[in-house]
């Protein structure tokens, strides 16, 4: 009951946030300087050609008025057409969103993996060099941002080594199959393993320069975590029963010491969607961040309102999902 | 799915083979020319909403689409679909005749109808095409065998430059009115060098060349231009052999590669550097204004910050337009500067006052451009305060007439016309000018309707003495495009920015 209850509150409160992105959103693109008319108006454009565009686009009207219309249409399935591509904003969203999932969860992965490797690694050789060599990597990671990361992956794996591709999420001249646009994900379904190769080969970089902070995050908060939890009684009883310190730390100590860590990742999941922008825009990834910093440039008003209030969906809906895994991983919140 | 262990080792070895297998090997023989673009495309309608007027996209629309006139390489027109094109004896019509043998990419014949239909087209205000109201100059547009007539219902001594220019595209009736435009959309048909092959917005766009272009088919015949907005990115794409061309990236990479595993072409192209002044404020004061122009040494700009690559211009014309003329020029002068600004009442211990705008990255070291101007500036008594913005912003202030005293901009004008340039930057009542002084709107105003072409030119001519007499604005430099490539290939540069895969070929 304690899970359903809090489905239902998250639910609730989920839709109060939407809504109050919606008219944040829609206000704010609106008041900042610059607006798409004036990006497209032709040199010897006269006032009637500035009144007619802005008239053909919609923007003549009170922005109360605009945003009665726009909410009208969301409800209806209807985001609205971007003014640069004349393309419907749900289909270009849409067409993005899995891109970017497929890169963030990838990302994700890579953290975990490092961080996990990091923390296990620390804590089976704590107080020793081994230790002090992961906290300084820990730190070093921490201190370089991820478009910087992606900069020198660039220059490692695009140029010095030209192990993996610079841009893009796939080479142009293959024949895709696909039916979604989940590439990664359906190569794999579809046993496409050289598709499945030359995706990767795309997403590496960009996904590692992802990774890396959040894994440096990752490997300090759970090193502490699992230190914290190897001095406790049943730890130690773990110990006076012979085994060895790997398996205590990855038998005994592990889940406790990870329940934190768990909470941590959620959020920073959501930090990690934001951090796409810059990734996908420096690797030239055909995600929703590339195509969120066009919409920007050109001031597509209604292409920015469809990817941030997607974005939004996106943000609660993971902190939503890793409210209710905790609550099914701690025994103390799943009994309450 | 079934994964077994030799799915499993399959999968291993693919992602082991991924970094050699899946990357080009452009050192041999380019089959596939690969080239790193520095802006995305929007849409493949090339008449219609703000990628429209995008000069920057313009080279990948003329891949696929062709102008009604070519414009060359050096700006000038030649016979493209229009062979010959005039005025009638009074101006009250134009005639055009259409070239016979072209077709569409899916095979059908290009007709006169093609033309006098994309014409139409573009002067329906319903259609939203923004320079509606240069093709809204000309009605009745009907066909006479392979002849397009439209009536003048507004001369326009530049109409025809315009159909080398934005939006002056020719596309196909037939196929457009069956498959509309989210059907154009997905699947855009021209007469173009190059047919769509596939395209995914944000990544790529595949080329396949057309083999019964007009103008012959091209040398590569298949070209992956794909969008690559960064330029570090761009220059590593290039570096690294994933692409064989780019364009615009910092003048020091440039250097730093040309002469190395890539070669290189850096040529002037239409893109100017000037700085627009408001007649508010101070810059009502004509010794502020000549002050300031003649305090900028903009050779050494260029030499210092744009490493020597540059063209210094007095006047909003560059030498390739046709009213550039060399007898007018600025000379940096700090201390005729200082002697006008003590005449005001201003000097280094009594500074005139003022705020310049400026973007910061949109086009190469604009900050640091305004940064070195602000100290050249401070020498002769000019205390300017330096303020960032985004280039909307600009667009929006400008278009509001509410630009600071100065504003740094660029300002692009492919078709080489002084309507397209002084004229639209300098006359009052268009929304690109921020100077409303009644002297040079009654200058500039008889020479929109001027017939006479030579008179036309001489106009624009003493309109931008006049301009630079008394420094209604300050032009700072013409800019240079770096184009670095594989030295397997022969880059042609297009003075217009366009960077064309068609004028590409095997080294």
């Amino acid at each position: 009951m304690p899970i359903l209850r809090i489905l239902l509150l998250r639910l609730l409160t989920t839709i109060v946030t939407l809504a109050g992105v919606a008219v944040i959103v829609f206000v704010v693109i609106r008041i900042v300087p610059g607006n798409p008319i004036a990006m497209m108006l032709p040199p010897g454009a006269t006032e009637e050609d500035i009144a007619r565009l802005t008239a053909l686009y919609g923007l003549d009207k009170s922005i109360p008025e605009q945003f009665a219309i726009w909410v009208a249409g969301v409800l209806q399935g209807d985001f609205g057409t971007s003014i640069t591509t004349r393309q419907p904003v749900l289909d270009l969203v849409l067409g993005r969103l899995p891109a970017t999932l497929e890169l963030s969860i990838m990302a994700l992965v890579m953290a975990m993996i490092l961080g996990g490797a990091a923390a296990l690694t620390g804590t089976r050789f704590r107080g020793g060099r081994t230790e002090g060599a992961i906290d300084v990597a820990n730190g070093m990671a921490l201190s370089v941002p991820d478009f910087l990361w992606g900069l020198i992956l660039i220059l490692l794996f695009g140029v010095l080594m030209p192990v993996f591709h610079i841009s893009g999420r796939v080479t142009p001249s293959l024949d895709l199959p696909f039916a979604t646009n989940f590439y990664l994900f359906e190569s794999l379904i579809r046993l496409r393993f050289d598709l499945w190769a030359d995706i990767v080969a795309h997403m590496f970089m960009p996904a590692l320069a992802l990774a890396i902070p959040l894994a440096a995050i990752i490997g300090q908060l759970l090193k502490q975590s699992l230190k914290e939890t190897m001095n406790l009684d049943y730890v130690t009883l773990a110990r006076t029963k012979g085994y060895g310190e790997t398996r205590v730390i990855l038998r005994e100590a592990l889940r406790n010491a990870a329940l934190p860590t768990l909470t941590l990742v959620g959020v920073q999941f959501t930090f990690l969607i934001g951090g796409t922008v810059i990734i996908e825009r420096l690797f030239s990834y055909e995600g929703l961040g590339n195509m969120a910093i066009d919409a920007v440039i050109n001031r597509d008003l209604p292409l920015i309102q469809g990817i941030v209030l997607l974005f939004a969906a996106i943000f609660t809906a993971v902190n939503l999902i890793v409210d209710l895994l905790y609550a099914v991983l701690n025994p103390r919140l799943r009994h309450a | 799915m079934n994964l077994n262990r030799r799915s499993l080792l399959k999968l291993s070895a693919a992602t082991a083979a991924a970094g050699t297998l899946g990357l080009p090997t452009l050192a041999q023989g380019i089959e596939e020319l690969v080239i790193a673009y520095n802006v995305n495309l929007p849409s493949w309608d090339p008449t219609v909403g703000p990628s429209a007027v995008n000069p920057t996209i313009q080279g990948l629309y003329q891949s696929v689409f062709d102008q009604y006139i070519l414009q060359q390489p050096d700006l000038s027109p030649a016979p493209g679909l229009l062979t010959e094109w005039g005025w009638s004896d009074d101006k009250k019509q134009v005639w055009m005749t259409v070239r016979d043998g072209v077709t569409w990419h899916d095979g059908s014949p290009f007709t006169a109808e093609d033309v006098a239909w994309s014409l139409a087209r573009a002067a329906n205000p319903e259609t939203g095409n923004p320079i509606n109201f240069v093709w809204g100059t000309l009605a009745n547009h009907r066909v006479e065998g392979n002849r397009v007539i439209a009536d003048v219902a507004q001369f326009d001594p530049t109409i025809f430059k315009w159909m080398y220019f934005l939006t002056g595209y020719v596309l196909p009736k037939a196929y457009y009115e069956k498959v509309g435009a989210e059907g154009f959309e997905a699947a855009p048909i021209g007469t173009g060098p190059y047919m769509v092959d596939s395209f995914e917005r944000n990544a790529f766009v595949r080329l396949k060349a057309n083999a019964n272009y007009w103008g012959g088919k091209p040398e590569f015949e298949t070209v992956t231009i794909k969008f690559v907005p960064d330029a570090a990115a761009r220059v590593a794409e290039v570096e690294s052999g994933n692409s064989h061309v780019t364009l615009e990236m910092p003048y020091e990479e440039y250097d730093r590669l040309k002469g190395g595993p890539l070669a290189g072409v850096a040529a002037p192209i239409s893109d100017i550097g000037m700085i627009f002044l408001n007649d508010i404020e101070v810059m009502t004061d004509p010794n502020v204004r000549k002050a300031a122009a003649h305090a900028i040494d903009k050779q050494a700009i260029i030499d210092r910050l744009l490493s020597g690559y540059g063209v210094k211009i007095d006047t909003l014309q560059t030498p390739e337009y046709d009213a550039f003329d060399a007898s007018i020029t600025v000379a940096y002068d700090e201390a005729k500067a200082i002697e006008l600004l003590a005449a005001s009442g201003y000097g280094p211990d009594n500074p005139v006052k003022f705020k310049i705008q400026t973007t910061r990255g949109f086009k190469p070291k604009d900050y640091e451009m305004v940064q070195a101007i602000v100290g050249l500036w401070r020498r002769v008594g000019i205390e300017a305060e330096i303020e960032v913005y985004e280039i909307a912003k600009h667009f929006e202030l400008r278009a509001a007439d509410q630009l600071a005293p100065a504003a740094f901009y660029n300002w692009g004008n492919s078709v080489g016309d002084p309507t397209t340039s002084t004229g639209f930057a300098m006359f009052g009542p268009s929304p690109h000018s921020v100077w409303d002084g009644e002297d040079l709107i009654n200058m500039i105003g008889p020479l929109w309707g001027e017939a006479d072409e030579a008179k036309r030119i001489e106009g624009w001519k003493a309109v931008d003495r006049y301009v630079a007499e008394n420094a209604l604005v300050i032009p700072l430099l013409q800019y240079v495009q770096p184009i670095l490539h594989a030295p397997g290939v022969v880059v042609t540069p297009h003075a217009s920015g366009a960077l064309l895969p068609h004028l590409m070929k095997r080294a």
